[in-house]
């Protein structure tokens, strides 16, 4: 059962989130945790997330970005910075470039009611989670044929549980850059979820840098609605959480969008991460272009669950989808399961799934050619890790991701 | 050019190597001096390649006795990129495909690596592009192929350029090419082998493991060794491979049945 702790040290629900968190709340004390018997999280280590959920609530903060953050990586020149705060207020809408708008009043509690779990299921548990204690959203709509890149950033607190939440609607035609970061440190725990709507046309390049340390646990949700002629392609670095989960789940309402979806899983020690990806075709002539990989070192554990969903509507679908895992060790493990669920006859969908480890050949051929195992190890990583990181957005170099991945594994 | 006091590079006494508990080679005995060009020939599996990789120190092959002194040091002493920056260079048989590591990065990594191991200083990208492009020429290579990654989606004939090319940066002391040949069509074999001309001098060795006459008309071998169930069977000069191209290796079985010894 869920800690009566946890749901009693939430504060009083309050503001525009109150309906959301009540019913949240509710879901959390009818459901508790969720069960090792059910397949979402069948294999998932629950008694670390019941660790995560026994962090103390964080309540207030600077509203000034931390010094961790600039240490990091400076504001995008070009861009817009917003920093993700439990106790975020509202932003000055001034202080927003001309193509941002916050999303206010009854649009913005239309847009939150709903993605309610299903009281029956464990399935969306961690929306839930985050439902149930987000005091605060920030919500944007944005327009305009050439906004600037926007970068959001959460940083969670030591030793404590911080939720975060955003919306972002993207208006016809709009083209945008999003780069989110998430921070982990010490014993924090995170529960983030963005929802993400795309008007026709609309195209987001979306980079989802999670960064964790030492205990630190992250549970996100993507939830994504496509509309006709758009295009999504989210990009997703995962590296460092002991509990690390990241659930994108994209439906394409009306078919004829395009879908890219690349991750990138990197994990040692004892950490386990997850990723489980959905993506539902509700139309005829989307398009789906799925690239997973893994690094999994000494006794960590890599999960990937690759869900997709095509009805008889949505004819004409074509979709790759491939998972690609590389272990260092013989104590690490690997869980990857594609899951398609096809009904309409006229569509083209493949998956494939690898698990290899280095290969001595190459090893052997570059230190052939003098170059060292670390070297050539190096060198094989790196080639593995661009795979997927020169997918994100451009603004993203200045996070110094390829550096920070070779150091965590090279350590 | 055989020079009989010229330095003695590589001297191989007695070599035995197991691949998985296989013994494969049972006795090689060879001495590579300075300036010399030596062809090793032989029937599938008599030895040639497992030769090659024990020397460059595959991990797989196991050397069970014998001793190889290496510029007078016991080579078993290195490890296999300890003896790449000594120089010794093996062209691979079937150069590995690495995908995701580009090409022109690996080369700058590996020939850093050895110019350091030589007290010469790193060369930065610039510097490492102005070599490249020069020594591109030595084997006619298309600049966009450095741009790929390592001999991913080469053809045949492009590998065997990027090994020479990986040849002419490295500037090896002894050079030890696999059937550098394999694979390719007269064109290619042309380029390659003046490739390998252009790089050959008076202060460094060459050894060429093949099948075929044909490469030695483009590289004159100023010895040829023919490798049988894991031995030097014989030695001569080059006209012991205009001799195997006409009669063959019939010879061999008889000479192996009749006891014979090189």
């Amino acid at each position: 059962m869920l800690r009566g702790d946890f749901l009693k040290s939430l504060p009083e629900p309050r503001g525009i989130l109150r309906s959301v968190q009540i019913r949240g709340r509710d879901y959390l004390e009818r459901f508790g945790l969720p069960s090792g018997k059910s397949e979402p999280w069948r294999i998932t280590d629950l008694e670390r997330l019941k660790t995560l959920l026994s962090r103390p609530f964080f309540l207030s903060r600077d509203e000034n970005e931390s010094n961790l953050i600039r240490s990091m990586a400076v504001p995008p020149s070009d861009g817009v910075r917003l920093v993700l705060s439990p106790s975020l207020q509202s932003i000055d809408d001034q202080k927003l470039p001309k193509e941002f708008r916050q999303i206010t009043g009854a649009d913005l509690e239309r847009l939150l009611s709903s993605n309610i779990p299903n009281s029956a299921s464990d399935k969306d548990w961690a929306i839930g989670l985050n439902q149930a204690t987000a005091g605060t959203v920030l919500a944007l709509r944005v327009k305009g044929c050439n906004p600037p890149p926007l970068e959001l950033v959460a940083e969670a607190q030591l030793d404590r549980f911080s939720p975060s939440r955003v919306v972002l609607v993207l208006d016809s035609n709009t083209q945008l850059d999003l780069l989110e970061v998430i921070l982990g440190k010490g014993c924090s725990a995170q529960s983030h979820f963005l929802e993400i709507h795309l008007a026709e046309g609309a195209s987001l390049n979306h980079g989802l840098i999670a960064l964790g340390g030492g205990e630190a646990g992250l549970l996100a949700n993507v939830i994504v609605h496509q509309k006709r002629d758009s295009s999504y392609s989210l990009s997703m670095i995962q590296e460092g959480w002991s509990l690390g989960r990241i659930e994108p789940d994209i439906c394409q309402g009306d078919g004829h969008a395009h879908t890219t979806l690349r991750g990138l899983q990197v994990s040692k020690g004892t950490r386990q991460v997850a990723t489980h990806s959905k993506i539902s075709f509700q139309g005829p002539e989307g398009t789906l272009d799925q690239l997973h990989k893994a690094l999994v070192a000494d006794k960590s554990h890599s999960i990937f669950n690759g869900a997709v969903e095509v009805p008889q509507i949505a004819q004409r679908t074509n979709a790759v989808q491939l998972s690609r895992n590389l272990l260092l060790s013989n104590n690490a493990r690997v869980d990857t399961k594609p899951e398609l669920e096809i009904i309409a006859d006229d569509v083209r969908c493949s998956h494939g799934a690898t698990v290899s480890e280095l290969q001595k050949e190459e090893l052997f051929y570059m230190r052939s050619r003098g170059v060292d195992t670390r070297q050539a190890t190096k060198l094989l990583l790196q080639g593995y890790f661009q795979d997927i990181l020169r997918s994100l957005p451009v603004e993203a170099e200045r996070w110094s991701v390829l550096e920070r991945l070779l150091e965590s594994v090279g350590d | 050019m055989i020079q009989p006091e010229a330095k003695l590079i590589l001297d191989i006494s007695d070599l035995h190597v197991s691949v998985e508990g296989q013994n494969i080679l049972k006795g090689v005995n060879l001495q590579i001096r300075a300036g010399e060009v030596h062809a090793i020939m032989g029937r599938n599996g008599s030895g040639k390649s497992t030769l090659a990789k024990a020397l460059a120190g595959h991990p797989a092959y196991s050397v069970t006795s014998g001793r190889v002194d290496y510029l007078g040091k016991n080579l078993f002493d290195f490890d296999p990129e300890e003896r790449a920056r000594l120089g010794l260079f093996l062209g691979f048989q079937y150069p590995v495909e690495i995908p995701g590591v580009s090409n022109i990065e690996f080369l700058r990594v590996a020939t850093n690596s050895c110019r350091k191991e030589n007290g010469k200083d790193e060369l930065d990208v610039f510097e490492f592009e102005d070599l490249v492009n020069d020594r591109l020429k030595i084997v006619q290579m298309d600049p966009s192929f450095l741009e790929r990654s390592v001999n991913e989606g080469f053809s045949g004939g492009e590998k065997k350029r990027n090994e020479i090319l990986q040849m002419a940066l490295l500037d090896p002391v002894l050079s030890i090419l696999d059937e550098t040949d394999s694979g390719l069509d007269i064109d290619a074999l042309r380029v390659v082998s003046s490739g390998v001309n252009q790089l050959s001098s008076q202060t460094n060795a060459t050894v060429l493991i093949t099948h075929y006459q044909r490469l030695l008309d483009e590289i004159t071998p100023d010895f040829v060794h023919v490798m049988a169930s894991g031995r030097i069977l014989r030695t001569g000069g080059r006209e012991l491979a205009l001799e195997l191209e006409q009669s063959g290796y019939e010879w061999v079985d008889k000479e192996l049945q009749g006891g014979g010894d090189n």
